[in-house]
């Protein structure tokens, strides 16, 4: 209010005035009041979210400079003495660092390769099917998986994959002969059993996106492209494809943002003290020490690297994707 | 225009009669058949199981019917008061869950679809952000050990109150509502509280269920949140006692406060409890079914 009576210092004197510039190119402190007053309520109403993400998002994220601290509950955040890079150097120096990155590289590899490609061959083969009762059936059906927990999935996983009474265990064994393989537990099945798990869990959900991007097709290039002579094989090739192309391209930098996201819950469930050098990555590795040792700034320093590399990841394929010509998530 | 539309719909106007061509469809009808074969065969074997008698699950003798019916593993389950309780307080999680974060989310998503609101860019960098980077598991731990939460119901629920995912299509959803719809209310005297509940609200029953829905089943599903946070084993949700009892070597006996004795069906409570746990999830799964389809992709196919 005070600056309304100084006119040498409002922006709208008549030195700095340009013709055609509205009057209102900044506003005074009194409207800004009257502003935020009138919307009120509006602002009453985004206060609890607000509160919400600096309370469990951004208290966790000022949390994180434990990592260059020696974290000590007792002392708490301001006491605890700081130590620089010390939990980083012990993570890169002992030998966790290249095991943990190791396990999660190759689950990471195996999710591009098995895992991403599924639902998009699944959702070019429903577009294909001509009855469309069948077509919403077999969607609404391997839809189901995705909405049960991994608990679920990794409790099915021991009864039909463990050696005692599992029954797939045991249909194996039959075939093949020899001695009983106890599968969830060992550390040479701990891979293909992961990846069997997420292409049961998510590859009937995952093709929702595309079949939402091909829905939005015009029928009439079909038509056309009968018309000048193409086969089943030709549209697929130059309609379809195309089509989803966009929606590949976004889950693609979707998964490679979130490589290093090998999934907790599902790691944890079928981790076991036999495949443990093969099961453990940041995740689980971070929950093992950080929680049930107490090594919290260590820990912490873990989960830091994960999340700093996280951010270069979806950085640098969103970079990746707009070079190689797409549009990109942002 | 209606005709042209009928076409759409109708994938049979498209016509396709070689040979080749009806053997792919051919083909590909049974690979889709296998597909659901295999979504759904491990789910009716566990069912199938949950009636077995010990003998048969432990001479692999059945796969999708058993010889004898008996019930013996539900009887144990529910003899004791372990499982009881696990139940209640998942359906107790659950619901207040749900409508603590469906409440956060709606009235966190209505001011940010208000373009003319000052600040509107801040507060969706700022939820848009936590998409990119978060503090992680043990910063957010210590977070709720200093809220105090630990063994507390509530660090089930608070600390995934809103998933921004979620509130960012909500707010998509807003945005499309008709303005002139809530422009009339406000002339009528209402104020932006008075707006969103009487009008708004009631216009979004869809997104509010489909929601709603999502966010029940994330509850229900959650094992990392109890796994965190939970130590007390009276607190114990019912996937931290699915785990439990299907975990190798586990006493399940003792887990679930009933007496052991020769008949006390240790494989069959495996095949039980994870029916008991599944059974909510498919009995709501139609009613998901018939909105995510539209709830996920408002959001996602704009922006």
């Amino acid at each position: 209010m005070a600056t309304d009576l100084v006119p040498g210092v409002a922006p709208d004197t008549p030195k700095t005035k340009r013709p055609g510039v509205p009057r209102v190119a900044r506003k005074k402190p009194a409207r800004r009041l009257a502003l935020l007053l009138r919307h009120r309520w509006l602002y009453l109403m985004l206060l609890p979210g607000v509160v919400y993400f600096l309370v469990f998002k951004y208290w966790p994220m000022y949390g994180l400079h434990i990592a260059f601290k020696d974290y000590v509950p007792f002392l708490g955040y301001s006491g605890s003495p700081w130590v620089g890079f010390k939990h980083f150097d012990e993570l890169f120096t002992s030998g966790d660092f290249s095991r943990l990155m190791i396990n999660t590289l190759v689950l990471a590899l195996l999710t591009i390769v098995f895992v991403f490609p599924a639902p998009i061959v699944v959702a070019l083969l429903l577009n294909e099917v001509r009855v469309s009762v069948f077509k919403r059936s077999v969607q609404s059906l391997i839809y189901i998986p995705h909405f049960l927990s991994w608990t679920i999935v990794a409790s099915l996983t021991y009864l039909l994959f463990s050696a005692d009474f599992g029954v797939l265990a045991g249909f194996i064994n039959d075939i093949v002969g020899g001695q009983r393989v106890d599968y969830v537990a060992q550390a040479d099945w701990f891979r293909p059993i992961i990846v069997l798990q997420l292409l049961w869990k998510q590859t009937g959900w995952g093709t929702i996106i595309y079949l939402a991007a091909l829905a939005g097709v015009d029928q009439q290039l079909y038509e056309a492209a009968r018309v000048d002579g193409a086969g089943r094989w030709r549209q697929l090739w130059h309609i379809t494809l195309p089509a989803i192309r966009p929606a590949i391209v976004v889950m693609a930098i979707l998964t490679s943002g979130n490589l290093l996201d090998t999934g907790f819950e599902q790691i944890w469930l079928m981790t076991s003290s036999l495949n443990r050098p093969v099961s453990e990555v940041f995740d689980t590795y971070t929950y093992y020490v950080g929680i049930t040792q107490g090594a919290f700034s260590y820990a912490t320093a873990m989960g830091l690297f994960k999340g700093v590399a996280g951010v270069f990841l979806i950085v640098g394929s969103n970079w990746l994707a707009k070079r190689l010509g797409q549009r990109g998530l942002y | 225009m209606a005709i042209l539309n009928a076409r759409r719909r109708n994938p049979s106007v498209r016509h396709y009669d070689s040979l080749g061509s009806r053997v792919f469809d051919v083909a590909n009808t049974l690979v889709l058949l296998f597909l659901v074969a295999i979504t759904l065969l491990p789910l009716l074997y566990v069912l199938a199981g949950s009636f077995a008698s010990e003998g048969e699950i432990d001479s692999r003798s059945f796969f999708l019917w058993p010889e004898r019916f008996v019930t013996d593993a539900y009887d144990y389950m529910f003899a004791g008061d372990t499982f009881i309780r696990a139940l209640l307080t998942t359906i107790m999680v659950t619901l207040v869950g749900t409508l603590v974060q469906v409440g956060l989310t709606l009235t966190m998503a209505y001011p940010l679809s208000k373009r003319h609101l000052p600040g509107r860019v801040l507060f969706i960098n700022l939820v848009l952000f936590t998409l990119v980077f978060s503090g992680g598991m043990v910063p957010t731990y210590l977070v709720v050990r200093e809220l105090g939460l630990l063994d507390s119901y509530w660090a089930l629920i608070l600390p995934l109150a809103i998933n921004p995912f979620y509130l960012l299509i909500v707010k998509s959803f807003f945005q499309e509502l008709p303005e002139a719809l809530e422009e009339a209310a406000r002339i009528d005297g209402c104020n932006e509280l008075q707006v969103f509940w009487r009008i708004v609200l009631p216009l979004s029953k869809p997104v509010i269920a489909t929601f709603s829905l999502f966010y029940a089943v994330a509850i229900w599903n959650d094992y990392m949140s109890p796994l965190l946070y939970i130590n007390d084993e009276k607190k114990w949700t019912l996937q931290v006692l699915v785990r439990q009892l299907t975990a190798p070597n586990a006493d399940s006996a003792n887990m679930l406060g009933t007496q052991s004795s020769a008949s006390f069906p240790e494989q069959g409570l495996k095949f039980a409890v994870i029916v008991l746990a599944t059974v909510p999830i498919l009995l709501v799964y139609p009613f998901l079914q018939k909105h995510f389809a539209k709830g996920v992709l408002i959001g996602s196919v704009k922006e």
